[in-house]
């Protein structure tokens, strides 16, 4: 049998944690997109359009991660797409960030008072100047430091797209424990990855909440 | 003013208001002449700022028409909407700076956006205002590094950055210090003096008094009783407007 040194495994890990980073990088970014028109939609005072966002952002978050992925997976098979692990994962973590993301700019839009909508308004901006100009760089403050943890939230998730075949950091180290039989030590080194990667995050996140709360005094 | 001598300023026609189930405005009927400085009293709850909010469209009323300078108010014409906002400044009790742009970016952000004016020009009429309102050197400093008073008077240049021909002031010296007033008010009779048409709503009897040339008692939804200062204040009719002004003493 062959023996696998600790770096063996150390290696090989890495190697598939870039694919959790990429993973991550693509969900935060299309879902950040995807939500951005998502929270211009519900800031419109069109009440359809408010709903359907609303409905949206419900259904995402009232399903498990995991079941989504299955359905992004399965079901563009099913409508004759070709797809990949890897379109299932990017599509299913994309909507998922999407909503989450939405929701929590929402919040930060709403917490700008109404005057300030008024203000703008009684200055004769327009609907999109008015988000453009007024309420969202105030928003957008806001929402910086709740926007960097929910990363983290991301990059745990895209542990979840190895159930699909995806090969990122949790399946090569459920590969790697079928090959070394040593899942103790496997399991331990990628949740020290995924400490490693989400951590700075984290600490970011705190460092930007501080710096939004020294600007304002 | 482009328009006739004869067009009034503001024309509202049988305006009625409700908030759900609430009728707050019940036929209201106003005209107003270009120049006009009028002062909007009465009780909270008896429609004043409603009417004002009604004029620059940050309320929709359901019945009656209202026209400025000879432009009828449409909700659904965006386009008619942001030309008759660009006549209508409005100042409000909060102030309602942005609090991200510094002083001077508060006043050339819509002549900017708006007007598309270029910015050398912009830049010198914002500081035009700003030292008409006695805070030139105030360009650079951002809202919360102001006083109340301070803050009004940034608003108030804002509001007239963008040169219009009425202005609506909705108690904007009630969130202010009793000190910070008069600032504030010093301006505003400046603004009247020049030909402004002014219409505010005030709880400031005696600046009422002294610079509008009509003031309105409004009373649950409608206009209960108008003059001017010196018959309204001396010699009023109605039994409600009495006990109103004999409760502020």
């Amino acid at each position: 049998m062959v023996e696998f040194s600790l770096w063996d495994i150390v290696r090989n890990l890495l190697l598939a944690a870039r694919w959790t980073v990429v993973l991550s990088l693509i969900a935060f970014v299309g879902g950040g997109l995807v939500a951005l028109a998502l929270l211009v939609a519900r800031s419109t005072p069109s009440t359809g359009l408010r709903r359907s966002v609303a409905a949206y952002v419900q259904l995402f978050q009232g399903t498990p991660l995991l079941m989504q992925l299955f359905l992004a997976y399965f079901g563009m098979a099913l409508l004759g797409v070709e797809t990949s692990a890897w379109t299932a994962a990017a599509v299913a973590l994309t909507l998922y960030s999407s909503a989450f993301l939405t929701e929590i700019w929402h919040g930060c839009v709403r917490s700008i008072p109404r005057g300030q909508w008024e203000a703008a308004q009684s200055l004769a901006l327009s609907f999109t100047e008015q988000l453009r100009h007024v309420v969202f760089p105030q928003a957008a403050r806001i929402a910086v430091a709740p926007t960097v943890g929910f990363l983290v939230q991301v990059v745990k998730g895209t542990a979840l797209a190895s159930v699909i075949g995806f090969v990122e950091l949790t399946k090569a180290g459920t590969m790697i424990t079928n090959a070394t039989f040593k899942p103790f030590v496997v399991y331990s080194c990628v949740a020290i990855l995924y400490f490693l990667m989400c951590y700075p995050i984290s600490l970011y996140a705190r460092f930007l909440e501080g710096r939004l709360h020294a600007k304002r005094t | 003013m482009p328009n006739a001598p004869d067009t009034p300023a503001i024309l509202i026609e049988g305006l009625r208001k409700s908030f759900g189930a609430n009728e707050v405005l019940k036929g209201i009927d106003l005209r107003v002449k270009a120049g006009e400085v009028i002062a909007i009293i009465g009780k909270s709850g008896s429609g004043k700022s409603t009417l004002l909010r009604c004029i620059n469209g940050l309320e929709m009323f359901q019945q009656g028409t209202l026209e400025v300078q000879g432009q009828r108010l449409s909700y659904s014409d965006p386009r008619a909407m942001r030309a008759l906002r660009q006549q209508v400044g409005m100042i409000f009790q909060s102030f309602n700076l942005f609090p991200h742009l510094s002083v001077g970016r508060n006043i050339k952000l819509a002549p900017g956006l708006v007007k598309q004016l270029p910015d050398g020009q912009i830049d010198a009429t914002a500081r035009r205002l700003l030292e008409r309102v006695g805070l030139a050197e105030k360009f650079d400093a951002y809202p919360d590094q102001l006083s109340g008073g301070q803050q009004q008077r940034v608003a108030i240049a804002r509001a007239l950055a963008m040169s219009p021909g009425i202005l609506l002031c909705d108690e904007i010296t009630s969130a202010l210090d009793p000190e910070l007033v008069g600032e504030v008010l010093a301006v505003v009779e400046s603004l009247a003096r020049e030909g402004m048409t002014l219409l505010m709503v005030t709880h400031e009897m005696n600046f009422a008094r002294k610079v509008s040339d009509r003031v309105i008692f409004m009373h649950q939804g409608l206009v209960h009783e108008q003059g001017t200062p010196e018959e309204l204040f001396a010699r009023p009719q109605t039994p409600e407007l009495k006990q109103f002004l004999s409760s502020l003493t």
